[in-house]
């Protein structure tokens, strides 16, 4: 961690945390969604939510982003408790989501795509026009200083890779001068590289002094970057660490569900593997 | 803020930035699948109709051109948002009736029934956005709804009211002149005679290029087409957007539908049926993607002067217009399959 990132963490625990979820609870009718979950975000921190499939991730960040709102607990934005009516009032208040598949829309040129929402305008009236000029500028020198040297910001954005898609969004939240950026799943259909690439602009975003909640499914990838790590269960919270309280092999053990996972492994041990998987001999002959 | 060590600011250009040529870009423009077509039909004609080439039969032509693209225009914008609208063409009619039948009844002047019209056809198209956006459900049910429920209105209201199934002469009227003078008259330039829905096709054409590439609205339209959810999650509004291209399809249908009455002084309450379809193929001959997010408004205007051309072109060449429906099957097709293969074409060779 850089210098600038620990000055920044240690700034954020005096002051009060950017976001603070206090045993937040969600249901939609008779199924809970969510329940007492307790989350802090800090400036120039990494906070990792980390579940499987249905532990309430979605959920979590849809409370955050402005989609929903909790039904129960509290949600403090800078020490101020508040319940958000829409993505836009999220994004005003400094919290801009970047989600997995609808992070940006294909078709359109990378820098359309960069301001889309809020686009400079110069001239008055009739003649109130896009700046375009500024537009193209800024995205490529935006993109260039969070290190993203892109070929051509004209093409459409769909022919980037899936990585450099969700660094465009990455570098589109840091301009807008976003306070904190939820980031849902990003790493989770991308490769080894590319996920590398993305994880190294999720912690430029942490060096400029956003707080940021990386939602994924990875512990490996949580680890690299995380400071605080929570855990999430079937809608309920099953941990909550410091990066310096708990070692990547105990968060993955937790994660993948702690002694059901060691029952797991003693099962496969054990199990007489079947001979015919798939219409072919395996495992038996193997070793 | 410190910059992230990662940025390495470079001054060098890029050496993966391979300069793409002007033909290039030009291939990835959306348009571009029409203006061959275009060029291919004329070159068409002009072989097998002689009188295809003298100035008259061009005037013609860009006046039929003109009836279809001053609608083209906005079902274009609407594509591009992502939507359909079928109830296009029969608006046009409502229109229409709206203003003959609201100055006859009323015995107001002519501009008075022109205001009247405005507002009522606005309000269809509203009515159209708004269903569309509370209901989520397909553009298509709901403007074939919408077209079906005209249709009835129209012919009803009109027999109601006139007792035939077209409404009364209103030519004798007080505001007429001016009113044809502004919706239905012609001039000559050059010994050319240019109709003045020309002008209302072109300033369209540019209006609408102006506000899709250069404006925000322009934005949100291309974004609203090609990823409704990605624009919500940016600030995008989604649902204001939409709303606001069905009420210009209405606007535009309102100026082709005071066209259609001050060029007759009456109006046929079965006219229109069958339009939207033509407006649709326009729009779509000129690059316009049916799933939304891609295509111009220039495209659809392409795309309505290949639709004057064969129309009248058929004429010309004396063969019989019954093949006239083929032709433009045949165009559609063929202009489609050129649009995917240029497009596919210009975004390998990137």
């Amino acid at each position: 961690m850089s210098a600038s990132a620990k000055a920044g963490q240690e700034a954020g625990q005096e002051a009060a945390a950017l976001v603070r979820l206090t045993d937040v609870s969600k249901f939609y009718g008779n199924i809970r969604a969510l329940e007492g979950v307790s989350l802090e975000v800090h400036a120039g921190e990494i906070t990792c939510v980390l579940g499987d499939n249905g532990a309430g991730k979605s959920t979590l960040i849809k409370i955050i982003a402005g989609l929903h709102q909790h039904d129960a607990g509290t949600f403090e934005i800078e020490g101020e408790e508040t319940k958000l009516a829409s993505p836009r009032e999220a994004l005003d208040r400094g919290i801009a989501t970047v989600y997995q598949d609808l992070a940006v829309v294909p078709l359109m040129p990378v820098w359309r795509n960069f301001f889309l929402g809020s686009e400079p305008t110069k001239g008055a009236g009739p003649f109130k026009r896009l700046d375009v000029e500024r537009m193209r500028e800024t995205t490529r020198s935006e993109l260039l200083r969070m290190g993203i040297d892109l070929r051509d910001v004209d093409q459409p954005i769909g022919t980037l890779s899936g990585g450099e898609r969700q660094c465009v969004a990455i570098a589109r939240a840091v301009h807008f001068g976003a306070k904190v950026l939820v980031l849902d799943e990003p790493t989770a259909a991308l490769g080894v590289k590319q996920s590398g690439v993305v994880l190294k602009y999720v912690a430029a975003a942490r060096d400029a002094g956003l707080g940021v909640v990386l939602i994924t499914h990875n512990p490996h990838h949580a680890y690299l970057v995380g400071d605080r790590f929570v855990l999430l269960k079937r809608g309920a919270m099953a941990g909550s660490h410091a990066k310096s309280e708990i070692a990547l092999d105990e968060l993955t053990r937790q994660m993948a569900g702690g002694s059901e996972l060691d029952q797991l492994s003693h099962e496969l041990e054990r199990a007489p593997v079947p001979d015919v998987i798939g219409g072919k001999h395996v495992g038996s002959g193997g070793e | 803020m410190s910059a992230p060590a990662t940025a390495p600011v470079q001054d060098a250009p890029d050496e993966r930035l391979v300069h793409r040529s002007y033909l290039r870009r030009l291939l990835g423009r959306p348009e571009l699948g029409a203006v061959v077509g275009a060029a291919a039909v004329f070159v068409f004609f002009s072989f097998v109709a002689d009188s295809f080439l003298q100035a008259s039969s061009l005037s013609t032509v860009l006046y039929a051109s003109s009836t279809i693209g001053i609608m083209a225009v906005p079902v274009a914008l609407l594509m591009i948002g992502g939507e359909f609208d079928l109830s296009a063409g029969v608006m046009v009619t409502t229109s229409a009736l709206v203003s003959s039948m609201f100055s006859y009844q009323m015995t107001a002047n002519v501009w008075v029934g022109v205001g009247v019209s405005l507002l009522a056809t606005l309000a269809v198209g509203f009515f159209n956005g708004f269903v569309f956006t509370r209901t989520k459900l397909p553009s298509f049910i709901i403007t074939l709804a919408t077209f079906l429920m005209l249709t009835g209105l129209n012919l009803g209201f009109t027999k109601l009211i006139s007792g035939t199934v077209s409404t009364k002469t209103i030519g004798d009227m007080e505001g007429f002149e001016s009113a044809r003078a502004v919706f239905a008259s012609h001039f000559t330039i050059g010994g050319v005679d240019v109709q003045v829905t020309i002008l209302w096709w072109l300033g369209l054409v540019a209006l609408a290029t102006w506000v899709l590439l250069r404006t925000r609205v322009g934005n949100w339209i291309f974004a609203v087409g090609g990823g409704a959810d990605a624009a919500r999650a940016v600030g995008v509004p989604v649902r204001r957007t939409k709303i606001g291209l069905y009420m210009a399809v209405a606007f535009c249908a309102w100026i082709s539908g005071q066209h259609l009455l001050m060029s007759y002084d009456v109006v046929q309450s079965g006219e229109g049926v069958g339009n939207e379809l033509l407006y649709i193929i326009a729009a779509v001959i000129g690059g316009c993607l049916m799933t939304g997010g891609y295509g111009s408004a220039i495209g659809s205007a392409v795309g309505a002067f290949i639709f004057g051309m064969a129309s009248k072109g058929i004429v010309y060449a004396q063969w019989n217009p019954d093949w006239f429906k083929f032709f433009l099957g045949a165009m559609l097709l063929l202009a489609t399959l050129l649009n995917a293969w240029v497009r596919k074409r210009a975004e390998a060779s990137k």
